[in-house]
């Protein structure tokens, strides 16, 4: 019973933290919008580009799109996940946080919780104008689209959390954040891309059953492993 | 920790024995042993590159060893350090605070990740023994270099520490700043808390020693008892020493 209580106590205490680490990132990008402002430039730019280039409404328009809306999450993507660990870095944060009696994989949690409410934030008004600029049918319904995106963003932000922490501290850190990561997220990038494909052209959830399962699976593997390694890749 | 709590901590605070850190062929620190008791304050001078920095991270739990035992408060600090960092008050030339957060928000944020109980008034009466009360609600990014240091050392006793790391607290501070630091280390100091302080300043650093030690190459090259230390030649020793190779 005192066994359980202290278990008990001990989870509430690791949740507070973990909600404190959040509320800090949230309220430090509310404050400052320099992540989502210049993530959301980046991906409405490359929409508005594609739209000029593709006819509205053709064939060729709609099979690409898919494509070039994880295109505009991910790179865009990039560049979020950069500052958001540089900010930590750069003013001697990090260690603050590593001083602190606090589990370091629930650093990893609370880093990547924020960069997927950011990256999710810049998906929502991206996808709203490649429907109005590709002519997109949503009628098959939004869930599906709500879904694919969630465990997309999911699988790349955990996995971009631990490499940007790996890449914010060489020299080449700009560059060398979407040379790991990209090769490691072929998976999700492509299950993504298929399955948002699938989705718009009003296929059902059992078609669409097999992306979603490696999606989901890839999230569940990754976040696991990055919750372990953290620690190691903060240390030094 | 309570000043009856910390008069309760063993003799020996810090206890270090053959502590090597190599960063490949490259060796920071080659086999260094050192004891700090309760309540004493050791200063650690020594040039750059010589091992000091690398030393405090070790002790605080930011960088593994290579080889070497350290026990903090009688517990080992590869089993426990996170019962030893609830004992720990950091305090470095960087502050650890969050620019576009309040003076209370980043207090605020640290105390929950210290689990300090009633966090506000805590934070409150800190603010108030730094100065900074009036200035609360005000974001970080606004503060002067001396401010923000000041904060940075309400943060590092948001919980109470026994035991205090300083690693060149003085950079960067106007000399009226410094002098707040030197009161607020004398304090400190009073309250018989353990404190590593590691400075260039060979005066500020003397001046609130109860042992000095001097780093070298990675190794401890000299150590003393302040009170046999002669303040006048103190600066000659030094120079002589480095000079030297501590040879």
């Amino acid at each position: 019973m005192i066994g359980l209580r202290r278990l008990a106590a001990s989870i509430v205490r690791e949740w507070q933290k973990l909600t404190a680490l959040v509320w800090k990132d949230l309220l430090v990008e509310f404050r400052t919008k320099e992540l989502v402002s210049s993530m959301l430039m980046f991906a409405l730019i490359v929409v508005v580009i594609f739209a000029f280039t593709f006819e509205t409404g053709s064939s060729a328009t709609k099979e690409a799109a898919p494509g070039l809306l994880w295109v505009a999450f991910t790179f865009a993507g990039v560049l979020g996940l950069h500052r958001s660990m540089l900010h930590e870095v750069e003013r001697g944060s990090l260690q603050g946080l590593l001083l602190a009696p606090l589990d370091r994989g629930l650093l990893f949690l609370a880093k990547a919780f924020g960069n997927i409410v950011f990256i999710s934030l810049i998906e929502i008004p991206t996808f709203m104008l490649s429907i109005v600029f590709f002519n997109l049918d949503l009628s098959a319904g939004w869930d599906k689209i709500v879904i694919i995106f969630l465990l997309g963003t999911i699988g790349f932000a955990a996995v971009g959390t631990l490499f940007s922490a790996i890449a914010v501290n060489t020299r080449t850190r700009e560059i060398m954040l979407p040379i790991l990561l990209f090769p490691v997220q072929i998976p999700v990038i492509l299950s993504a891309v298929n399955a948002t494909a699938g989705a718009l052209a009003g296929k059902t959830w059992a078609d669409l059953s097999g992306w979603l399962k490696i999606l989901g699976g890839f999230d569940l593997v990754f976040i696991l492993i990055c919750y372990v390694t953290f620690e190691y890749v903060v240390e030094e | 920790m309570s000043l009856a709590a910390r008069e309760a901590t063993p003799a020996v605070a810090i206890e270090v024995q053959g502590l090597i850190k190599s960063f490949g062929t490259f060796y920071a620190l080659r086999g260094v042993s050192l004891r700090v008791h309760a309540g004493e304050c050791l200063t650690i001078f020594g040039p750059n590159g010589a091992g000091k920095t690398t030393f405090l991270r070790i002790l605080s739990a930011l960088s593994r060893p290579t080889s070497g035992e350290i026990s903090i408060l009688g517990l080992s600090l590869k089993e426990k350090s996170s019962v030893i960092q609830r004992q720990l008050g950091v305090i470095g030339h960087q502050t650890f605070l969050y620019d576009d957060l309040t003076a209370a928000e980043n207090l605020l944020f640290y105390a929950r990740l210290y689990d300090v109980p009633s966090p506000r008034p805590r934070l409150e009466q800190l603010l108030a023994e730094v100065g900074l009360e009036r200035r609360a609600h005000d974001r970080v990014r606004s503060f002067s270099r001396g401010m923000q240091q000041r904060l940075a050392i309400a943060r590092a006793m948001l919980h109470d520490p026994g035991i205090l790391f300083l690693d060149e607290p003085y950079t960067g501070l106007d000399q009226h700043a410094a002098m707040m630091l030197t009161n607020w280390l004398q304090k400190l100091r009073n309250e018989r808390r353990t404190i590593l302080l590691v400075t260039h300043d060979l005066s500020q650093g003397l001046a609130m020693a109860d042992r000095v030690a001097v780093f070298l190459q990675g190794r401890i090259i000299w150590e003393e008892s302040a009170a046999r230390v002669a303040a006048e030649n103190f600066h000659q020793t030094y120079f002589d020493l480095i000079a030297r190779g501590g040879k």
